[in-house]
């Protein structure tokens, strides 16, 4: 894949709110993840994890520092520049998002629409093997509220690795998953990911997954304090 | 899918070993075509999904829609029964005294005039036309009523009114009129009581006159009913008329002549005590009379707007809380690279899409109205294609502008929230 570190960031500084409420969430936090890693996030809560994610998934403009992902520097990068970008990266949130009027394959489709490289039947085609390789090929035309919990995170797994991303971002996939189908999700998404070689960045509370990861780090006071491999 | 299949049991591509397909080659941007479908149709499919809310955004479409019908229907319909006089004269050309603002106060003009206009050689016959207001008593109450005389050579064919052929030999005879059968209820049932027993003697400006046959013109502001006559008769209702001024004159010229030629060739030959009018603009100046001398023209519109006004509401109301309930969608999808133009666009679609599912059932209760009070009130309303292509104009803008004041609720849509 790529020769340079799909993610690389150096000196990123943060802070929400003006003047006396000034609140700085990130300090000078430095992180490279490597082509295929994948990468933990955990910490207690308002440690930065979530803003880090925004930062790189170019959700959120930059202040200060500099962040390179998948070849593009985010400092200073137009909102046009991080769209773009932004159809390169696939998206897993905490809840799953999906479009309540859509059926599975039509909201799997969706992320292949902005590429304009397919055309519809094609993009109906790979959502479906999109599906079946999450182990639903028998609950595509159904639309999310007729889906489990686990069911929809693994639509939403399908969909952020539909349009083949550089990256994952997922902000607490299980959150809202008990422990099997949390385990099913993630495992399944390391899987996908391996074979794609794409990194995963993800941040999470919860204990029961490390065991996915290449290499954990630990975020406190916005900083990055340790990284455990 | 079909993909897969050909492929043997033990291929990669089956048993998950590496990526379904090559990766989709890196072209950015999507067609034109895809650009406008795609927007549109993921509209359609959100308002497809809430039934309700896509009836009730229907209904309010279609209200406004009926709304503005109904006023756009009764401001013509009044409009041409304001006319419905000078309307009713069949004639190619008509002279006129340039101070004559309406056909109920006409100026009087040289009946030399009319003759003057022979001189041309396409125009063929000259009408002399008189017009007055006179009291006609009710034949079967007695009550008095303000009713408009028109006093022309019936014989002639320059001018024309419906049904004239059938009267013209009994108005050559002394103290005879032909009323108006559309003249309003007040006069009595005049009609009614010709066509039951004939003939009979109504008062008119204090003389009495035979009522000797109907005619078909209309009600107008100016005048609520109509009663025609010939000249010597006119005259001898209205003693301290002259024989020698005019209200106005109805021209025929010869078949196959150009009307406005021979128009633009009296006006520059005649002098500016008459002005020549074709029949639309005849129509025209009496139209203009009424629109700008009564408050009609304006509270019509005002009423269209108003209908426009609460469409607008309505469908920002659905548009906007679609936007609301869908908050975290929209931001999920300019989270996986949808741009904000993108998602202008779903909002603009379905705006679009609730103009059309709301003008047709609109146009078409609309039409169903149209004869219903048409048939009540005398009105002559009806469905035109160009009130129609209009409303739809003005409802499409409606929705237009409704989508654009929605759209701006898209950027609560923060992406960045998302985590």
């Amino acid at each position: 894949m790529l020769a340079i570190a799909p993610v690389a960031l150096s000196g990123i500084t943060f802070s929400y709110g003006e003047g006396e409420l000034r609140r700085p969430v990130l300090r000078d936090v430095a992180l490279d993840v490597a082509p295929g890693e994948i990468v933990l996030l955990t910490g207690p809560s308002g440690s930065g994890k979530t803003t880090l994610l925004t930062l790189i998934g170019a959700l959120r403009a930059m202040q200060e520092g500099s962040a390179r992902v998948l070849g593009l520097e985010l400092a200073g990068a137009g909102e046009g520049a991080r769209v773009a970008l932004r159809r390169r990266i696939g998206f897993i949130f905490q809840n799953h998002n999906l479009l309540g009027f859509l059926t599975a394959r039509q909201n799997v489709a969706m992320a292949l629409e902005m590429q304009g490289t397919l055309g519809e039947a094609d993009r109906l085609a790979r959502a479906g093997e999109l599906l079946a390789s999450v182990g639903l090929s028998d609950h595509t035309e159904k639309l999310p509220s007729k889906l489990s919990g686990g069911q929809r995170q693994r639509v939403a797994v399908a969909r952020a690795l539909a349009a083949d991303p550089g990256l994952v971002l997922a902000d607490e996939p299980t959150a809202a998953l008990d422990k099997q189908s949390g385990s099913e999700v993630v495992h399944l998404l390391r899987d996908l990911a391996k074979k794609r070689g794409a990194p995963i960045l993800m941040v999470t509370h919860d204990p029961r997954i490390l065991d996915i990861a290449d290499r954990v780090v630990t975020m406190e006071d916005g900083r990055i304090v340790s990284a455990a491999a | 899918m079909n993909e897969t299949t050909r492929l043997l049991p033990w291929a990669p591509e089956r048993t998950g070993e590496s990526t379904p397909l090559t990766p989709p080659p890196k072209r950015q941007g999507l067609s034109l075509g895809a650009m406008l479908y795609l927007p549109l149709r993921l509209a359609w499919r959100q308002l497809r999904a809430e039934r309700a809310r896509l009836l009730s955004a229907m209904a309010g479409v279609m209200f406004a829609c009926v709304l503005v019908f109904m006023q756009l229907g009764f401001r013509a319909a009044l409009f041409e029964s304001a006319t419905a006089l000078l309307g009713g004269m069949r004639a190619d050309i008509f002279l006129m005294h340039p101070l004559t603002t309406a056909s109920f106060r006409p100026e009087a003009f040289p009946r030399s005039r009319a003759y003057q206009t022979l001189a041309d050689p396409d125009v063929i016959e000259a009408v002399p036309i008189y017009l007055a207001q006179t009291a006609w008593r009710n034949p079967a109450d007695g009550s008095r009523r303000s009713i408009q005389l028109v006093g022309f050579d019936a014989d002639a064919g320059a001018l024309r009114f419906e049904g004239i052929e059938a009267v013209a030999d009994a108005l050559k005879r002394p103290d005879t009129i032909a009323f108006d059968r559309r003249s309003r209820p007040e006069f009595g049932p005049a009609a009614a009581m010709f066509e039951a027993q004939g003939a009979f003697d109504v008062q008119l400006g204090g003389r009495m006159m035979q009522l000797a046959g109907l005619v078909s013109i209309g009600a107008s502001f100016g005048a609520d009913g109509n009663a025609v006559m010939s000249e010597t008769n006119f005259r001898r209702i209205m003693r301290d008329r002259s024989a020698h001024v005019i209200d106005l004159a109805a021209l025929k010229v010869r078949e196959g002549a150009d009307i406005a030629t021979v128009v633009a060739r009296l006006r520059a030959t005649l002098p500016p005590d008459v002005m020549v009018l074709s029949r639309p603009e005849l129509v025209a100046h009496e139209r203009a009379y009424w629109e700008n001398a009564t408050p009609i023209g304006f509270i019509f519109a005002f009423g269209s707007l108003m209908g426009l006004i609460v469409g607008m509401v309505i469908v920002y109301q659905i548009l906007f809380s679609d936007i609301a309930n869908h908050i975290r969608e929209y931001a999920t999808l300019k989270a996986i690279g949808y741009s904000n133009a993108f998602l202008s666009r779903v909002v603009m679609g379905a705006a679009l899409i609730l103009a059309i599912i709301g003008f047709i059932p609109g146009i078409m209760l609309s039409t169903w109205l149209y004869g219903v009070v048409g048939g009540a009130t005398f009105l002559p309303l009806r469905m035109e294609l160009e009130r129609g292509a209009t409303v739809f104009g003005l409802i499409f803008g409606m929705c237009v502008i409704a989508g654009l004041l929605a759209m701006r609720k898209l950027r609560d849509a923060d992406p960045a929230d998302m985590f």
